[in-house]
C-alpha cells in the first residue's frame, strides 16, 4: 500500500531525474550512456502498467503533490483544491501506457540509429524531457499543469526536430513548427486565463463543477479546441506536420506520435470531462466531426502522391487522426441522449480510443522501419530504392504486419476499431462512412505502393552494399510488433480490459468531479 | 484602473502580434510579433487578480489589511514569462542557423519543403 | 567584437560585480521580497552580457569556462528534483524542513515585520536550486548564441551521417 500511491508523481518524476542525469551518465561512455537512456524508458514503461493496474482495481487515483497524506485535496473543509493535483482515470492510465510503450521503442531504437551523430548527451537529455511532458500532460488534473507540461514537450522536440542541424531542411521545419504551436500555446493559455478570471480555480475538477455555460467560457472552448486541434495535426492546421514528423530521426518521431495522441487526449478531457454535460447545441460535435471527415480526406490524398517515405507516412499521420476525431466527436454528439449514447455513441468511442492505441503501435513502427531503410540505404526518395526485401528480412516483415495493420486489413488490430468506426457513425448520417471507407481503401493503395517499390522488384546496382539494420534497432521495432501482434490475437481481451474502462471513465463526467471534490478530511 | 480598460489593451496587443505573425516578410519580425502575444496573455493573467483597493499579498499581513490582490495569477505569470523566454532564445538561434544555411533571412525565400 | 572604450570598460569594472551581489540577494531573498530563482539567476547572467559588450569576444571567449557554468546548471537540477524526491515518504515536493526549527524551519511571525530569513523549509533551498541553474543555463545561451556568430568565418565540423 505504501508506495503504490506514489505511482503517479514516480511516473513523472522518473524519466525527469533521467533527463537531469543524462549529461552526467555521458560523462561515462558511450556504453553507460545507451544503458541508461534504455533503462530509463524501460522503468516509465513499467510503472506506467503499474499504475494501469491499479487504477483499474482501485478506481481513480489521485495524488496532491506537497501535502501531508496523497489524497488529502480539500484540507480542513475548504470547498476549493488548493494544491496541484494528479487525477488518474482509467482513460489517463491507458494514455500512459500507450506512450510510454512507444517511448521505449524509440529509445531502443535511437541506439544504434543516432550513433554516427554528435551531441548525444543532449539528445537523450532532451527525448527524457518529452517524455516526461507527455506523461505529464496525461496525467495531471490540473488546466495550468497541463499548459506548462504542453510546453515542456513542445519545447524538447523544437530541439528535437532541429537535432541534424547541418541539414536546411531540418531547420526550416523546427522554425514553421515552433511558430504554429507557440502561437496554440498562447491561446491555451489565454483560454486559461479565462476560465480562472470566472471560477478562481485552475484544477480541472473544481471548474468542471462550477461551470454555467456563458459567453467567455465559449470563447475559453473555441480557443481550447482549436489550439489543442493544431497540437494533432488537425486539418486545416496540419502544415507543420509533414514537415516536422519528416525531419526529425525517426527515434524522435515515433514518440512525437505518442505527444499529439497526448493533445487528443486533452481535447477529449476538455470536451468531455469539464464541459460535458453543459455543451448545450450540437455546433461542437458536428465541428469535430467535420475536422475528421476534412483530416481523412484531405490527409490521404496528399499523401498518395508524395515521393519521399516519411513525408508520405507523416500525411498518412494526418488523416488517422481524422478517424480518432470521427470516433470520438460521435461519441460526444450522443452526449447528452441516454438512448443514443447506448445505440452507438458507446460503441464510437470504444472505436476511437482502441484506434489511439493502434495508430501509435502501427505507426510508430512504420516510422521506424523508414528510419531502418534511411540509415541501410542512405535515401529516402522511392525512386532511389528498389528490391530491399532480399537483404532485409526482418525489416521487410515488420513492414507488411505494420502496412496491414494500417490500411485495415483483417485480421489486424486496424480493422477492428475502423469496423467499430464506421459501424457506429453508420447510424448517424451513412455519407460517414463511406468516406472513411474510401479514406481505408487509398491508405492501403499508397501503402502498396511504398511496398512495391522499396522492397519489391530487381535489386538495383547502388545498393549493393545494403545489408540488415543492427540489434539495437531490430529490438525497438520489434517491440512495437509484438504489442501490434498481441492487440491482433487477443482483440477481446484489448476491447474488455484496456478500451472500456477508458471509454466508461471518459463518459462519467460526475465521477471524475467527485474523486477530488469529495477527498480530504 | 478604468474599467474595461486593461482587456482591451490585451486584445490590442494580442492582434498586433497577430498581424506581424502574419503579415511581414523579415523572420526577426515573425519572431517579435510571437514576443508581443506572449507579452498579452502575461498581461490578461495579472489584470484577472486586480482587487480594487488590495493591498499585496504578503502573508505576514493578514488580518491588517482588509483585502489582497490574488497572488496565483503573479505564480502563473512568471512561469509563462519563464516559458515565453526559453522559446524567444530557441527561435532566435533557428534564424541564425538559417541565415546561415539560406542566406536570406526572407520567409519567401525559405521554402525548400512544399507539397 | 572589439572592445568599447575606457569609459565603458571602467563603468563595468565598477558595476559588474554588483551586479553579482545584487543577483545573489535577489535569489536568496526569494521567500521575502519579490524576485526568487529565475530573477536572480537572470540578473547574474546579465553580468556575463556586461562583460561581453564592454570587452569584446576576443577577451570573453577565453575567460568563459563552458564547463564550469554546464556544471553549474546540471547541479541546480539534480538539487531541485532532490529536494522533491526527500519529502517521498509523505508525498512528491512535501515541505519536510518547514517548522521544523532546524535548517529553514523557524517559524514565521504574524504581523507586518522585516522577514525571517531562516523560514520556509524548502521553498528556499529550491529558490537557491533554480538560481544556480539559471545561471548556468542563461550565460550558456548567452556564450553560444555569440559562438555562433563566428560560423561564418571559421567552418565546423559538419556531420557526415545523414544526406547534405
Amino acid at each position: 500500500m505504501s508506495w503504490h500511491v506514489h505511482l503517479p508523481a514516480l511516473v513523472i518524476a522518473v524519466p525527469l531525474l533521467g533527463a537531469f542525469i543524462a549529461p552526467v551518465a555521458s560523462m561515462l561512455g558511450k556504453v553507460a550512456r545507451n544503458f541508461w537512456l534504455v533503462g530509463v524508458s524501460a522503468l516509465t514503461a513499467l510503472l506506467s502498467v503499474l499504475l494501469w493496474q491499479q487504477v483499474l482495481t482501485s478506481g481513480t487515483a489521485i495524488y496532491v503533490m506537497g501535502a501531508e497524506a496523497f489524497n488529502l485535496s480539500l484540507p480542513s473543509g475548504m470547498s476549493l483544491p488548493i494544491r496541484i493535483i494528479l487525477e488518474v482515470d482509467a482513460f489517463s492510465a491507458f494514455m500512459a501506457v500507450v506512450g510510454s510503450i512507444a517511448a521505449f521503442a524509440g529509445a531502443l531504437f535511437s541506439t544504434n540509429y543516432m550513433e554516427r551523430f554528435s551531441g548525444l548527451d543532449k539528445f537523450a537529455a532532451l527525448y527524457f524531457l518529452l517524455t516526461t511532458g507527455m506523461l505529464g500532460m496525461v496525467l495531471t488534473g490540473d488546466l495550468f499543469n497541463f499548459f506548462v507540461f504542453l510546453e515542456i514537450a513542445s519545447v524538447a522536440s523544437f530541439g528535437l526536430v532541429a537535432f541534424w542541424r547541418d541539414r536546411p531542411e531540418a531547420i526550416e521545419a523546427s522554425f514553421k513548427y515552433m511558430v504554429v504551436s507557440t502561437i496554440g500555446a498562447m491561446m491555451i493559455l489565454i483560454a486559461i486565463a479565462f476560465l480562472y478570471g470566472r471560477y478562481n480555480a485552475v484544477s480541472m475538477a473544481a471548474v468542471a463543477n462550477a461551470l454555467r455555460l456563458g459567453y467567455a467560457e465559449k470563447i475559453a472552448l473555441v480557443f481550447l479546441i482549436i489550439a489543442l486541434a493544431m497540437k494533432c495535426g488537425t486539418v486545416p492546421m496540419h502544415m507543420w506536420t509533414p514537415d516536422a514528423y519528416t525531419e526529425a530521426p525517426a527515434g524522435v518521431t515515433c514518440l512525437l506520435i505518442a505527444v499529439s495522441q497526448a493533445s487528443l487526449y486533452g481535447l477529449f478531457r476538455v470536451c468531455f470531462s469539464i464541459y460535458g454535460a453543459s455543451l448545450g447545441s450540437a455546433v461542437v460535435p458536428w465541428t469535430i466531426i467535420i475536422l475528421g471527415v476534412l483530416s481523412m480526406f484531405i490527409g490521404v490524398s496528399m499523401a498518395v502522391v508524395q515521393k519521399e517515405i516519411k513525408r508520405l507516412m507523416a500525411y498518412h499521420s494526418v488523416s488517422q487522426i481524422g478517424y480518432m476525431l470521427l470516433g470520438l466527436g460521435v461519441g460526444l454528439l450522443a452526449l447528452s441522449d441516454p438512448q443514443a449514447m447506448a445505440d452507438y455513441g458507446f460503441t464510437a468511442m470504444k472505436g476511437g480510443i482502441y484506434h489511439l492505441i493502434n495508430y501509435t503501435m502501427y505507426k510508430g513502427l512504420l516510422f521506424l522501419t523508414a528510419g531502418a531503410l534511411y540509415y541501410a540505404a542512405g535515401s529516402r526518395n522511392l525512386n532511389d530504392l528498389g528490391g530491399l526485401a532480399r537483404t532485409m528480412p526482418y525489416t521487410t516483415f515488420m513492414f507488411v504486419i505494420a502496412a496491414a495493420a494500417i490500411a485495415g486489413l483483417p485480421p489486424f488490430n486496424g480493422f477492428v476499431s475502423k469496423l467499430l468506426i464506421y459501424e457506429s457513425t453508420f447510424a448517424v448520417y451513412p455519407i460517414l462512412s463511406i468516406m472513411a471507407l474510401v479514406t481505408s481503401v487509398l491508405t492501403l493503395a499508397s501503402f502498396v505502393k511504398v511496398f512495391q517499390t522499396a522492397f519489391l522488384g530487381p535489386a538495383k546496382a547502388k545498393l549493393a552494399q545494403v545489408k540488415e539494420v543492427p540489434p539495437g534497432m531490430l529490438l525497438g521495432m520489434s517491440v512495437l510488433t509484438i504489442v501490434i501482434i498481441g492487440l491482433t490475437l487477443f482483440p477481446t481481451w484489448s476491447l474488455s480490459n484496456l478500451v472500456e474502462p477508458a471509454a466508461k471513465a471518459l463518459v462519467n463526467q460526475a465521477g471524475y468531479i467527485s474523486a477530488v471534490i469529495g477527498g480530504g478530511l | 484602473m478604468i474599467g474595461n480598460l486593461p482587456y482591451l489593451v490585451v486584445g490590442i496587443i494580442f492582434l498586433l502580434g497577430l498581424y506581424a505573425v502574419l503579415f511581414e516578410k523579415n523572420l526577426i519580425k515573425i519572431a517579435i510579433g510571437v514576443s508581443l502575444i506572449e507579452a498579452s496573455a502575461n498581461l490578461l493573467l495579472i489584470v484577472l487578480g486586480y482587487r480594487t483597493g488590495g493591498s499585496i499579498p504578503v502573508f505576514t499581513l493578514a488580518g491588517k489589511v482588509g483585502k489582497m490582490v490574488l497572488p496565483v495569477p503573479q505564480a502563473l505569470t512568471l512561469t509563462a514569462i519563464v516559458i515565453g523566454l526559453a522559446t524567444s532564445a530557441l527561435m532566435l538561434s533557428l534564424i541564425m542557423m538559417l541565415y546561415k544555411h539560406y542566406g536570406t533571412l526572407d520567409v519567401r525565400e525559405i521554402r525548400r519543403l512544399r507539397g | 567584437m572589439y572592445s568599447l572604450s575606457v569609459i565603458v570598460r571602467t563603468i563595468c569594472d565598477v558595476f559588474a560585480w554588483f551586479l553579482a551581489v545584487f543577483g545573489v540577494y535577489v535569489i536568496i531573498h526569494g521567500h521575502l521580497t519579490p524576485g526568487g530563482g529565475f530573477q536572480g539567476g537572470a540578473v547574474v547572467a546579465t553580468l556575463f552580457a556586461f562583460l561581453l559588450v564592454a570587452y569584446g569576444g576576443k577577451k570573453f571567449i577565453p575567460f568563459y569556462k563552458s564547463n564550469l557554468f554546464s556544471w553549474f546548471e546540471t547541479v541546480g537540477l539534480l538539487l531541485f528534483i532532490g529536494t522533491g524526491l526527500v519529502g517521498l515518504g509523505t508525498t512528491f515536493f512535501y515541505n519536510f524542513l518547514a517548522g521544523q526549527g532546524g535548517l529553514f524551519g523557524s517559524t514565521v511571525p504574524i504581523g507586518p515585520n522585516s522577514g525571517v530569513l531562516n523560514s520556509s523549509g524548502t521553498i528556499a533551498l529550491m529558490n537557491m536550486a533554480v538560481g544556480v541553474e539559471v545561471i548556468g543555463g542563461l550565460s550558456l545561451i548567452l556564450y553560444y548564441m555569440f559562438k555562433g556568430i563566428r560560423l561564418y568565418e571559421e567552418s565546423g565540423s559538419e556531420e557526415t551521417g545523414h544526406d547534405r
